[in-house]
């Protein structure tokens, strides 16, 4: 009967055993900022943008298991502070050249960027030099967007099950790249149907000769922003229930 | 910002480096608010007034990333003599498209622009001492002296720069939210 529950800012929000913060949290349509976390798939925390303090500690949302009673702060100055300097770190590492990417409008690193209102990049551009890959009749890949959310690895190799993408590499000069002898997307059995080609929160995996289709003002993150989609969510479940 | 005494008017000037002059133009689309904001400001020098070099004043406006030796100068001059200096624009916040060329030899940029591209008779790299040479990268104005506030966007909107500009001028921290934020 007794449903355990967390504190999260203040509110009570019910969980179920072997929940994380992050799923009860988005059970109830509360918005913790992400960007390797989908639903989906295994969480593996390494964006920690998610970053939240659970009793005192910083802990990121998308592993940390619930507990009851658990006092958890999301919402604050702090952890958004935080936040906005590993976003700015994000951008500063790749090429974000928003003006020219298909994904403007519809890319949660750049809605997640508005939110946190990060108007600049802070630290030196480190302007990375990854060719595209454009050998794919379908798809287009552009490594210098990549946050190495893995979001696409995970896809490939768990639902898909061809394992198309890899991290290599290590530190900074960690990239994605195709699993193929050649490194060419065209070289495996990557297609659009696949998972993996639809779960990019950035501008990396695009299907060709398909950007630009959606009118300024109406695209996904032009309509509302990223964390009022999450909450109107809620507002409208609430009354369907009532 | 303190709030500024409304007493006098204050002197705001503009540039823009390696800019496309985009930003300037966003800024006139403030429209007919751009008669308000001349009883409450000044131009120094700016691309719209002729006044040659910049003289002290309380607020800078830099379109543009620094893409060769001159602009860093102009850069230099603002700085000096801006209290606020203001980076606009998707250019001056990262090297925006132009530092798409980052990635590229410059000698062999100009060597396909002026000697081998298509159509070139005769070709010569200009060499003019006249001319500011060219940096081998693009880069964002922050990295070459300090910035107090970033407008983004390729470019930001007339309300999006009235917005920061009166924020500022009513001594308000400048705040822009949905829908004025935006990097494209
Ligand atoms: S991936 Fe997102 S943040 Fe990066 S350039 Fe494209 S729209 Fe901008
Ligand atoms: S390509 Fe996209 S989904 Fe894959 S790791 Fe990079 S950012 Fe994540
Ligand atoms: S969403 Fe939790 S670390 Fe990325």
């Amino acid at each position: 009967m007794n449903q355990p529950s967390i504190l999260l800012d203040g509110l009570p929000v019910p969980f179920v055993d072997g929940q994380t913060i992050m799923d009860a949290a988005m059970a109830a349509d509360i918005f913790i900022p992400h960007l390797c976390h989908h639903p989906e798939f295994k969480p593996q925390g390494s964006c920690k943008l998610c970053t939240v303090k659970a009793n005192g500690r910083y802990v990121s949302a998308c592993t940390l298991p619930a507990r009851d009673g658990m006092e958890v702060e999301n919402n604050s100055p702090d952890l958004n502070d935080k936040r906005r300097t590993l976003l700015q770190m994000l951008f500063v590492e790749g090429n974000h050249f928003c003006p020219s990417c298909e994904k403007s409008g519809n890319c949660m690193l750049q809605a997640l960027a508005y939110e946190l209102e990060m108007l600049s990049p802070h630290f030196d551009q480190f302007y990375p030099n990854r060719p595209v890959d454009a050998s794919h009749p379908e798809v287009l890949l552009d490594f210098n967007r990549c946050i190495l959310c893995e979001l696409c690895v995970r896809a490939s190799r768990d639902l898909d099950g061809k394992s198309v993408f890899s991290l290599s590499g290590r530190g900074i000069t960690k990239h994605l790249i195709v699993n193929a002898e050649s490194g060419r997307l065209a070289d495996t059995d990557f297609s659009w149907a696949d998972t993996a080609a639809h779960v990019c929160p950035v501008g990396v995996i695009l299907k060709k000769r398909s950007g630009f289709a959606v009118p300024i003002g109406k695209r996904r993150y032009d309509v509302e922003p990223i964390a009022r989609q999450v909450e109107r969510l809620a507002a409208r479940r609430a009354d369907e229930e009532s | 910002m303190n709030a500024v005494p409304q007493s006098r008017k204050l002197r705001l000037a503009t540039t823009s480096l390696a800019g496309c002059f985009g930003c300037h133009m966003a800024f006139l689309d403030i429209d007919e608010r751009l008669l308000e904001l001349l009883e409450r400001v000044e131009f120094d020098r700016s691309p719209l007034t002729d006044i040659k070099t910049c003289g002290p004043c309380d607020i800078g406006l830099v379109e543009g990333g620094i893409c060769n030796a001159e602009n860093i100068h102009v850069l230099q001059e603002f700085r000096r003599n801006c209290k606020v200096l203001i980076a606009i624009g998707a250019c001056a916040v990262n090297g925006g498209l132009p530092a798409q060329r980052n990635h590229l030899d410059l000698g062999r940029c100009l060597q396909e622009v002026y000697l081998t591209g298509p159509g070139i008779v005769n070709g010569q790299v200009p060499n003019d001492p006249e001319l500011p040479l060219p940096l081998d990268k693009v880069h964002p104005i922050h990295e070459i002296v300090r910035i107090d506030y970033f407008i983004p966007g390729c470019p930001p909107s007339g309300d999006a720069i009235w917005k920061f500009l009166t924020d500022l001028l009513d001594g308000r921290t400048p705040r822009l939210g949905h829908p004025l934020l935006h990097f494209d």
